[in-house]
């Protein structure tokens, strides 16, 4: 873990961790918001599952543990415990999962000003070590094939969680009707029994 | 509801479809009372946009009537008449803070960005109506629509105006006035526009709200000629002469002052696959295509202006940037930053300096829509814009 107080460089932090089998992500976001509510919104894990895609359930254990709920493909779940290995307010937050995770993680969140007073950047670091056996195959799915998406697909929902109060959405089919086949033949079929 | 749906190429139908409702706070929903094809609706309907899904709902030019407000919704009411952007802006990012809509970055949806960024190296704002790619938002073509951002959105229609004045501020009037702001027209310059199509004709419009001395027109459909010529344009039949020639002759041998491009490369597509397809078998569409931007580099005047609301996807071949670099020309485009100019111009249509409904040539309705698509395709000379009423 780096944590030194210059600016690491990224990429050469990719490129040496992309060495290892590991799954990682690397990804960053700027939120026009100052530092402090970033760092403080991000700490209380219970807001963690407003914004990330796949968590069932974040259960505080204390102020360092928690326990994750994570919904993998096909119907199943993983979980985890979580330590805090890392809490320096206002800049670092990391973490690493505990010896019976079903998906070994380890991470870390920096917080840094953006320059010229534009907010926050938010530099986060996520390693997945691959998950062994049948299971583990599906969850691959989810956490390998692509371990930089879900991270950029999360960090974007937090950033507008944190500038507009809410995560755009263009789901079917209240936030976004479409036709589909089978509901056309359930209004038909609706329709012959009425 | 009723809806406009897109099932693949030259396949529009109309579909019943469920509901639109309030999802997130800033949303409202709207009663549909008029909306429009776009000439970009007929790239859809050429097939030639990826990332659409059949059953998609069409159309980003409408406007209605609110029938609900989401709890955050503070400048509109239940039963206000609006007009909306097609493009889709919160007003708290960055780019929406130094008026650069068109980039939001909060619209898009997380699951949807990244297709765009994959291509791009960045995800513009969500789109109504237009791919996945671009959020995968509903369109307006249908009796409903939800609309995200409604206080930042949506612009309030006040009495004493009818729809066909204002529902062209929902495009294609801030697309064809940004255009045209974008050649900052001073005193006696002289103005090219190529493609009348409906926002070539209002760009020719908009020079003149903004001073220009002369507009030169430039197509080669009678019908869309003679409108450009009605509106106070100079025309030129691209079929009949040499463009760089006539524009040097009509310009004392100097070339336009600014130069607009309204035909844009839109038919290649977006994707990596059209990008692909294009190299290894449509290179003569890739000779052909940036025909327009050639010729406009070519014409304009040294220190000139080349404005480009014709909307470009992938990459470009044979553009003369060695005219452009030695000419010093500036190069302004872009998707319209379309928050900025609503207010502003429907002031524009309330003071009757303008009546952007002439270019309307159809009213249908809903139910039409299948062949108003094929005949705008198909029938360009007679058919510059259709309207169609769902409510």
């Amino acid at each position: 873990m780096i944590s030194s107080d210059t600016v690491p460089n990224d990429a050469r932090r990719h490129k040496a961790d992309r060495e290892s089998d590991d799954a990682m992500a690397v990804r960053a976001v700027t939120i026009g918001k100052p530092r402090q509510e970033v760092f403080d919104f991000f700490r209380d894990v219970t807001n963690l599952a407003r914004f990330m895609e796949n968590i069932e359930r974040i259960d505080v254990v204390d102020t360092t543990h928690s326990h994750w709920v994570v919904k993998a493909p096909a119907g199943h779940r993983v979980e985890w415990d979580s330590i805090l290995t890392a809490d320096e307010p206002g800049r670092l937050l990391a973490w690493e999962t505990g010896p019976d995770a079903e998906v070994k993680n380890h991470g870390r969140v920096e917080f840094r000003d953006a320059p010229g007073g534009r907010g926050t950047e938010i530099h986060a670091t996520i390693v997945y070590e691959p998950p062994a056996g049948a299971l583990g195959k599906v969850i691959a799915l989810l956490f390998q094939k692509e371990p930089g998406l879900q991270a950029k697909r999360d960090l974007r929902r937090l950033k507008m969680l944190l500038e507009t109060g809410e995560i755009a959405t263009t789901d079917y089919p209240d936030a976004a009707p479409r036709y589909k086949k089978s509901d056309a033949s359930d209004e038909a079929k609706a329709a012959e029994t009425r | 509801m009723r809806a406009v749906t897109w099932h693949g190429k030259h396949d529009i139908r109309v579909d019943t479809v469920p509901d639109p409702k309030i999802v997130n706070p800033h949303d409202i929903v709207i009663k549909t009372t008029a909306t429009a094809i776009c000439g970009s609706d007929l790239h859809l309907y050429d097939g030639v946009i990826p990332t659409m899904v059949s059953g998609d709902i069409l159309g980003h030019e409408f406007m209605g009537e609110v029938v609900e407000v989401g709890p955050e919704v503070t400048n509109l009411k239940v039963g206000d008449r609006v007009v909306n952007p097609f493009t889709i802006a919160c007003g708290q990012c960055m780019h929406c803070k130094s008026s650069f809509f068109s980039a939001c970055e909060n619209s898009n949806p997380a699951d949807k960005a990244p297709m765009m960024e994959a291509l791009y190296g960045y995800a513009g704002s969500g789109l109504f109506g237009y791919s996945h790619m671009m959020g995968g938002y509903a369109g307006g073509q249908a009796e409903y629509v939800r609309i995200p951002f409604g206080n930042v959105g949506p612009i309030k229609i006040p009495d004493g105006l009818d729809d066909e004045q204002v529902l062209f501020l929902s495009d294609i009037f801030p697309t064809a006035y940004q255009a045209a702001e974008n050649c900052n027209i001073q005193k006696g310059d002289t103005i090219a526009v190529w493609g009348l199509g409906p926002v070539g004709q209002l760009c020719v419009k908009s020079c003149f709200l903004l001073g220009a001395e002369r507009v030169i027109a430039i197509d080669h459909r009678p019908a869309r000629l003679a409108m450009a010529k009605a509106s106070g344009a100079d025309v030129i039949n691209f079929e009949e002469v040499r463009v760089n020639e006539a524009l040097t002759e009509m310009t004392g041998g100097r070339g336009p002052d600014h130069c607009i491009d309204c035909v844009g490369l839109e038919a290649h597509g977006w994707a990596v696959d059209n990008v692909l397809d294009f190299i290894k078998t449509t290179l003569k569409v890739s000779f052909d295509r940036p025909h327009v931007l050639r010729e406009a580099i070519v014409a304009c005047k040294p220190g000139g202006t080349l404005s480009i609301p014709g909307v470009y996807g992938g990459l470009l071949d044979k553009v003369p940037f060695g005219a452009a670099f030695g000419k010093g020309l500036t190069m302004k485009m872009g998707q319209t930053n379309m928050h900025k100019y609503l207010a502003p111009l429907l002031e524009r249509i309330q003071n009757a300096e303008i009546d952007p409904g002439f270019i309307i040539s159809h009213r249908l309705g809903l139910e039409e829509a299948p062949g108003a698509y094929k005949n705008f395709h198909d029938n360009q000379n007679e058919w510059t814009k259709v309207v169609l009423r769902p409510n």
